[in-house]
């Protein structure tokens, strides 16, 4: 044989001299060539070298045997499943380019030749052949492997109820080959059965275990010399129903159709053709043909088989026997099917070699791969798929992002290059959620947040948008992550893992608080504007209106003459330091912010009576500043007397304000519906708007 | 006298020959390896033994190496006789017989005072 790494063996076979040589001259660099002039030499040939030969080089208007001969006698001895050929042709008719295609022949080459064409058209050919062998023999290999283990579990396991029965190693390998001798012989030769190959071999499998109910007969009745007893008869007839109900008891694989056509064998491969058999006592064709035929195999190697109770009887008289009813009843057919058979039954188990069996089984195999075209399928789809991979990983080299994949099935975080590095992670990650260095990655709360915005995707809406800090090795930075959960193709899909990437918007992300903050703050105190306190006040009051809250209002006495005094620059720092006053004093949840000029307000929450807290405000706030005393006034209202609407709680805050000053300054007072109804405020109603609005 | 100047003087295209082949020294060989080509024979003697089946194949082999050569000419009346002869004899196929001897007698002609002002 030549060896796979050989040059290639090409066989060139055309009638004219001059186109051999001009081939020979195009090829002969890289392959190894035989010359053929005329078909019959080509045939010859190619039954000298066979599968040796990579190509076949075929004219088709040759002196013998033309190309079209040449194609036929390849198709009858299979040669043209494994050697390609290239028709050389200056035939311009498609019909005969057609004929030879039909045929068989891969493809062609037109005269005049083209060096280029041709090399091309060769190499391609051989290369695309090898590959399809390689894959062939892959496959082939593995359904071999599968077949083969099963196949000795079965023997093994019908050996062990062979060896406890005393019956020869052979009983089960021949009722086996027998079941498949007439299986094969009712297929082809009667209208009612029609048996797929597969099948043949199912059933013919499926009946190494008829007897697998004799494991529970005691081995003293299985093995008596004698006649048994009606008693010890009785037991052993229970050994169809016992091996039928082990196979229904079988836990698992129910469903399989091996075990459903052993069941089938095991219960009813001792009924009778005229109903006198057990367990059932079915009648005719009531009994599934497939334990008709075991029942009739079984006999038939008992009688040719020596046991403890009688001597082998020859093929001759077993058929006899059977034919004339001494060894029970069958089918019609199957008689029919015996007396046909019978010239051959003893060359097949003697001939029995299980290694050819199962290389015929193969070979059938092979030649379905072989008429199916999904190998060349499959073969572009892992080419896609490649290419996918491919710009998939480019495209993620380019990018400074960290872009992730999470499956559950392998339980992997992959990530890109780029991202890896910049987490200080491995690109995959095993079992991450377990994984220290991940976890630190976002931290624990925020990791069950994404799981949470996570669960909440369906394969409808797989998508999703987060937005958290990534704990850097240099440092923290906001990230938006984007992601896809992915889901099984089944019904209903379940959740198998998710893809996307995360996004550094940390820059941008500052930006927008600045502004923010901006939008919301009083540029000199760094308290929030009027208008933002107002905006969150409101919110409280209506996330929460069961609430007690009160707002105060203040302002500082005779700032007027501190600026006039002093200068504004140092009016300025005063407001600053009341404003630090007022930060210190109030508690995280209250509000406080400077509504304009040297007029704040604090919207705090109380519990059972504001008077105490506001006291201990309002006393915190007196004191001195670079010479100046501060003293404040400050008006207070509350939201049940207010009923939660913003506008009257300022009102009345600053009414209350407002009376405080005309009392003399210097105190702060509750508003007082009574004392206060028409008293005017110092911010006329007109002016509030005005500022709600700004 | 040149290669290109026996293909002109037979009939035949050069350029196109070159153009596939892309090496003089391989069409210098093929064409005088044309000399010695027994299809010739073949063609006239089946046609005198009115083996027509024969002569088909000697013309059809003819029609090929031509083809692959380039010769043009010869390749036109070769290709007509081919198949005047296809499909057994025909009346066309005598006068086309002579067309081909004339043009293979050219072809002869120019590729011998090739190879001797070339030897």
């Amino acid at each position: 044989m030549r060896s796979a790494t050989q040059t290639p063996l090409i066989l060139i076979a055309d009638d004219s001299e001059m186109n051999r040589a001009m081939l020979v001259e195009m090829l002969e660099s890289e392959y190894d060539i035989i010359e053929a002039e005329n078909g019959e030499e080509a045939v010859e040939q190619l039954r000298l070298h066979g599968l040796e030969l990579s190509l076949v080089l075929l004219d088709i208007v040759m002196p013998k045997l033309d190309g079209f001969d040449v194609l036929e006698e390849m198709n009858r001895n299979r040669w043209i499943e494994g050697i390609p050929v290239i028709m050389i042709t200056s035939e311009t008719t498609a019909s005969r380019i057609e004929r030879a295609f039909e045929m068989g022949a891969t493809d062609f080459i037109s005269r005049p030749f083209d060096p280029l064409i041709v090399h091309k058209r060769v190499v391609n050919t051989i290369f695309l052949f090898a590959k399809q062998k390689k894959l062939i023999n892959l496959v082939t290999d593995q359904i071999y492997e599968k077949e083969q283990s099963s196949s000795l579990m079965i023997d093994i396991l019908s050996h062990i109820v062979e060896f406890r029965n005393g019956e020869s190693g052979l009983h089960v390998r021949h009722v086996n080959l027998l079941t498949a001798m007439f299986l094969r012989y009712l297929s082809q030769h009667t209208e009612n059965y029609r048996f797929s190959g597969s099948e043949i071999s199912l059933i013919s499998t499926a009946s190494a275990l008829h007897d697998v109910g004799k494991i529970a007969i005691d081995e003293k009745i299985l093995n008596k010399p004698g006649r048994l007893t009606n008693e010890e008869f009785a037991i052993m007839k229970t050994h169809a129903e016992v091996g039928a109900q082990m196979l229904k008891d079988l836990p698992i694989h129910q469903e399989e159709p091996l075990v459903k056509a052993a069941y089938e064998i095991c219960r009813w491969h001792h009924e009778r053709y005229d109903g006198r058999g057990y367990p059932d006592g079915l009648v005719g064709d009531q009994i599934p043909i497939s334990a008709q035929i075991v029942a009739l195999a079984d006999v038939y190697d008992a009688l040719t088989s020596e046991r403890v109770y009688k001597p082998a009887f020859t093929h001759e008289k077993a058929v006899e026997m059977i034919l004339g009813g001494e060894c029970g009843a069958f089918n019609p057919l199957l008689m029919d099917c015996l007396q046909a058979l019978s010239g051959s039954i003893q060359e097949e188990l003697r001939g029995d070699n299980p290694v050819r069996a199962n290389e015929r089984e193969m070979r059938n195999i092979a030649e379905e791969l072989l008429r199916h075209k999904e190998l060349t399928a499959s073969e572009r789809t892992l080419h896609l798929l490649e290419h996918e991979r491919m710009k998939y990983a480019f495209f993620a080299s380019l990018t400074k992002e960290i872009q992730f994949e999470y499956t559950t099935a392998t339980d992997i975080l992959s990530l890109s290059a780029w991202g890896a590095k910049s987490l200080g992670l491995e690109e995959i990650v095993m079992d991450p959620f377990h994984n220290e260095k991940v976890t630190a990655i976002l931290g624990r709360e925020v990791w069950e947040e994404l799981f949470q915005t996570l669960k909440g995707t369906t394969e409808a809406e797989p998508d999703f948008i987060y937005d958290c800090q990534i704990h850097y090795p240099e440092g923290d930075r906001w990230a938006r992550i984007v992601a896809r959960t992915t889901w099984s193709p089944e019904e209903p899909a379940e959740f198998t893992g998710v893809i996307g990437k995360a996004v550094d918007i940390h820059d941008s992300r500052l930006k927008l608080r600045k502004l923010e903050q901006m939008a919301s703050h009083d540029p000199l105190t760094g308290l929030l504007n009027h208008a933002a306190a107002r905006e969150q006040i409101k919110a409280r009051m209506e996330v929460s209106p069961e609430t007690s809250y009160a707002l105060a209002i203040l302002d500082l006495d005779h700032f007027k003459s501190a600026n006039d005094t002093y200068g504004h620059s140092f009016g300025d720092q005063v407001l600053c330091f009341l404003a630090g006053r007022i930060r210190q004093t109030i508690r995280g949840g209250d509000i406080a912010a400077r509504v304009g000029g040297d007029e704040f307000l604090i919207f705090l929450e109380y519990k059972q009576e504001p008077e105490s807290v506001i006291q201990r405000i309002y006393s915190s706030l007196g004191g001195e500043y670079e010479g100046f005393r501060l003293a404040v006034s400050m008006g207070v209202s509350t939201s049940i007397e207010a009923k939660g609407d913003y506008s009257a709680l300022f009102q009345m805050a600053d009414s209350a304000l407002y009376t405080v000053k005309r009392g003399g300054r210097g105190q702060y007072r509750f508003y007082d519906a009574a004392t206060m109804e028409d008293a005017l405020s110092e911010i006329t109603p007109i002016d509030a708007d005005a500022k709600e609005e700004r | 006298m040149t290669l290109k100047e026996c293909y002109d003087a037979m009939g035949a295209n050069y350029e196109e020959v070159l153009g596939r082949l892309r090496s003089e020294k391989l069409i210098q060989k093929f064409a005088l390896k044309f000399l010695d080509d027994p299809s010739y024979d073949l063609l006239v003697t089946s046609m005198e033994a009115e083996d027509y089946a024969e002569a088909f194949r000697g013309a059809h082999t003819i029609k090929g190496v031509c083809s692959n050569l380039g010769f043009t000419k010869l390749l036109a009346s070769s290709s007509a006789l081919t198949e005047a002869l296809r499909n057994g004899y025909t009346p066309e196929a005598a006068g086309l017989l002579e067309k081909t001897k004339e043009d293979y007698a050219a072809t002869i002609e120019a590729l011998r005072a090739f190879q001797n002002t070339n030897s």
